[in-house]
């Protein structure tokens, strides 16, 4: 008996949106990938129809384009039941630093849009009563740090953002998970040289969403080895951490 | 800059690695290179797919673009590994035409390679499967090509090596299969005159192959089991057979460094030749039931098999010799084999029909498959081999081949001359050259 059930993937040209599509559509959810490129978009839905048989659309979606939401929202074939914001650039932090165009890009790209997105999924679910929302926010969240913190700043904004409606929804019937995947094999980190036990593929990463949602689990570190390296990474006194570089 | 293998870790080449994720970016990566190859998922064993200078890799274009199951054809980009094709339709009922010894070839590296499997004899290789691809020319240019449209460049495509152009996309035939289960039977042969006559027996299964044991010498010469395959049908699933579509397994374990070079000896895989021959033997005649997974892909159990032979890397010698000749030119072969000593893992021995392509390797006869690790004097050895295959008529595999001479390789494809003149035709300029290309002057 195929699942009725639906998920909404925002960013899903992402490699871990695609993932997470791949994931839920293999359990038989039906697929609405959301993206700006709509040429790119129909690539992997038609990929994903063709490996599963699940049924996918694809729908234009701009994270930028604030205005735009409740419009995109309202414009969904239905309400679906679960949304998943993949959305997120890591962007050149030197750049950034002298830019502001570029911190602005960051910014609004790793935190006002999917927030904003995603507070407006949360009225809708509440009024419902149901409903399951992911971020992927980042362990680059858990402290700031020279080499990617504008990028870093926004996405532990994002993860208050994700605690706080997690607070306000627990008792109204809607989930929300807050996956931080550390280092992925994805474009954005093609070419970086990654650390193989903190490091995972964007497969188990789609897997991992999947399960947060079926469990209804709260904060998800992909790699488990990350929970206790950031712990550490947090628990160094300013004073010292200031003069580090890592 | 970077450095390069095949599957066979030798030889180990400076190129420039590309990998574009996108079929737009195919373009971008070929254009003004000079001395570029297209890279599938590097399970050519030689030097056929490192490029003079630069190397494009497609594993990124690995998406799947249509599946028709009332027609059986599904349409995927040229980086999409076989396995993963099998995991998306075998548990809708569907099947490739052909699959080799491994999951983990991306299917433009299937055409290239014109590859075979355990039914060559009934069915043909990977070619005869496709229905159409895409191919970026050398000029930069996309072309259909297919049996009927445009059919030279599709029979110099088909086994030519990617060396006519970049392989963007195929529309591959399947067959209808009622399981995901192989019902096998295992045939243990004395000699060599005996494994070959089995194998001519076998002409009617579906699959058929023979496993060699390398150390067996005197009478006991070309001392085989051979296994005989068909996919089972739904009548045929017992109560043990539950799942009627078993998924393919990832690697049950893996290789995690390299052998010492002392691993593999004659007593080694002696005693492990010993045991798999009578272990096999007791099953022999009645048939039983095995996933596909194992049944086609028995080295993909083991992740990363290719590290057993040692840093140096090894060489995988494959020829095809005529039904007249194959039977001496094997017995001498086997023999030079036994007499070495340092003996292959692997030993493989099969029938071969007919093919399509100018560069295929198959055509009648039987294959023989045997691994050498690197040694200093390996190369001489395989020379002497070589010499043995020219005389018999014979050919070797290039999607194999590290090692062998340009005449060797000229005495074996006469078609050799037809397809340098499409080369010179679509690449008048050289630029598409692999490794093996400037070797053998292809």
């Amino acid at each position: 008996m195929p699942d009725q059930r639906s998920v909404l993937i925002l960013g899903g040209g992402s490699d871990i949106g695609r993932a997470a599509g791949l994931a839920f559509a293999a359990k038989g959810w039906t697929v609405r990938l959301a993206g700006r490129d709509l040429q790119g978009l129909t690539r992997e839905a038609d990929d994903i129809r063709t490996r599963t048989g699940a049924t996918v659309s694809v729908h234009r979606f701009d994270a930028l384009d604030t205005p735009s939401f409740d419009g995109f929202l309202d414009g969904l074939p239905a309400l679906p039941d679960a949304v998943v914001s993949a959305v997120g650039v890591l962007g050149d932090q030197g750049a950034a630093e002298r830019d502001v165009a570029e911190a602005t890009r960051i910014m609004r790209s790793n935190f006002e849009g999917p927030a904003l997105i995603l507070g407006l999924v949360a009225n809708r679910f509440e009024a419902r009563g149901s409903g399951t929302i992911v971020g992927i926010s980042s362990v680059a969240g858990d402290r700031g740090r020279a080499t990617n913190y504008i990028y870093g700043s926004a996405k532990a904004a994002f993860t208050a953002f994700l605690s706080g409606l997690r607070n306000r929804l627990a008792r109204k019937g809607v989930h929300v998970v807050t996956v931080k995947p550390g280092f992925v094999r994805t474009r954005m980190t093609a070419g970086m040289a990654l650390p193989g036990l903190l490091t995972v593929d964007p497969d188990v990463v789609g897997n991992a969403i999947y399960a947060a949602v079926e469990k209804r689990t709260d904060v998800v570190y992909v790699a488990r080895a990350w929970q206790p390296v950031m712990f550490a990474i947090r628990s160094i006194p300013e004073r010292l951490f200031k003069t580090m570089k890592i | 800059m970077t450095r390069l293998t095949g599957w066979g870790r030798y030889p180990d080449l400076e190129t420039e690695l590309v990998e574009p994720r996108r079929l737009g970016e195919v373009r971008g990566a070929f254009a003004e290179a000079d001395g570029v190859i297209a890279r599938g998922n590097g399970r050519a064993y030689g030097d056929a797919a490192i490029g003079v200078r630069r190397t494009v890799s497609i594993r990124q274009l690995d998406r799947m673009r249509s599946f028709d199951p009332e027609t059986g054809r599904i349409t995927v980009e040229a980086g999409t590994l076989l396995g993963d094709v099998i995991a998306a339709v075998l548990p809708r009922g569907h099947f490739p035409m052909v699959v080799p010894g491994t999951r983990h070839v991306s299917v433009g590296g299937a055409i290239a390679a014109d590859i075979h499997g355990k039914n060559h004899h009934r069915d043909g290789g990977f070619g005869a499967s496709v229905e159409r691809m895409t191919l970026l020319l050398p000029d930069g240019s996309t072309v259909e090509t297919s049996p009927t449209l445009e059919p030279g460049l599709f029979r110099a495509t088909v086994g030519g090596m990617g060396l006519t152009g970049a392989i963007l996309e195929a529309t591959i035939r399947l067959k209808p299969v009622e399981s995901g289960w192989i019902r096998q039977r295992t045939l243990p042969a004395a000699d060599l005159s005996s494994v070959m006559r089995a194998l001519d027996a076998g002409d009617e299964a579906t699959y058929s192959v023979a496993w060699i044991d390398t150390l067996a010498s005197g009478r006991n010469l070309g001392r085989s089991l051979v296994f005989l395959g068909e996919h089972a049908r739904a009548d045929e699933l017992g109560p043990k057979e539950a799942e009627r579509y078993p998924a393919l397994a990832g690697p049950r374990l893996s290789v995690p460094l390299d052998f010492p070079s002392f691993t593999l000896n004659r007593l080694s895989v002696g005693v492990f030749n010993r045991i798999y021959h009578r272990v096999n033997a007791r099953r022999e005649g009645a048939p039983f039931t095995v996933p596909a997974g194992p049944y086609f892909f028995p080295l993909d159990g083991v992740g990363a098999w290719n590290r057993i032979y040692g840093r140096r890397g090894f060489v995988q010698h494959q020829c095809v010799l005529p039904p007249e000749t194959a039977e001496s030119a094997l017995g001498e072969i086997l023999e030079r084999v036994a007499r070495r000593g340092s003996s292959s893992f692997l030993a493989v021995l099969k029938k071969l029909g007919p093919s399509w392509g100018m560069l295929s390797f198959p055509k009648p006869g039987f294959t023989l498959a045997l691994d050498f690790p690197v040694t200093d004097d390996l190369a001489s050895f395989l020379a002497g081999l070589d010499e043995i295959v020219v005389e018999a008529g014979g050919r070797l595999y290039l999607a194999k081949d590290s090692q062998q001479s340009r005449a060797t390789f000229e005495a074996g494809y006469p078609d050799l001359d037809g397809f340098r003149s499409i080369r010179r035709r679509l690449d008048p300029d050289r630029r598409l050259r692999s490794h093996l290309a400037d070797r053998l002057g292809l």
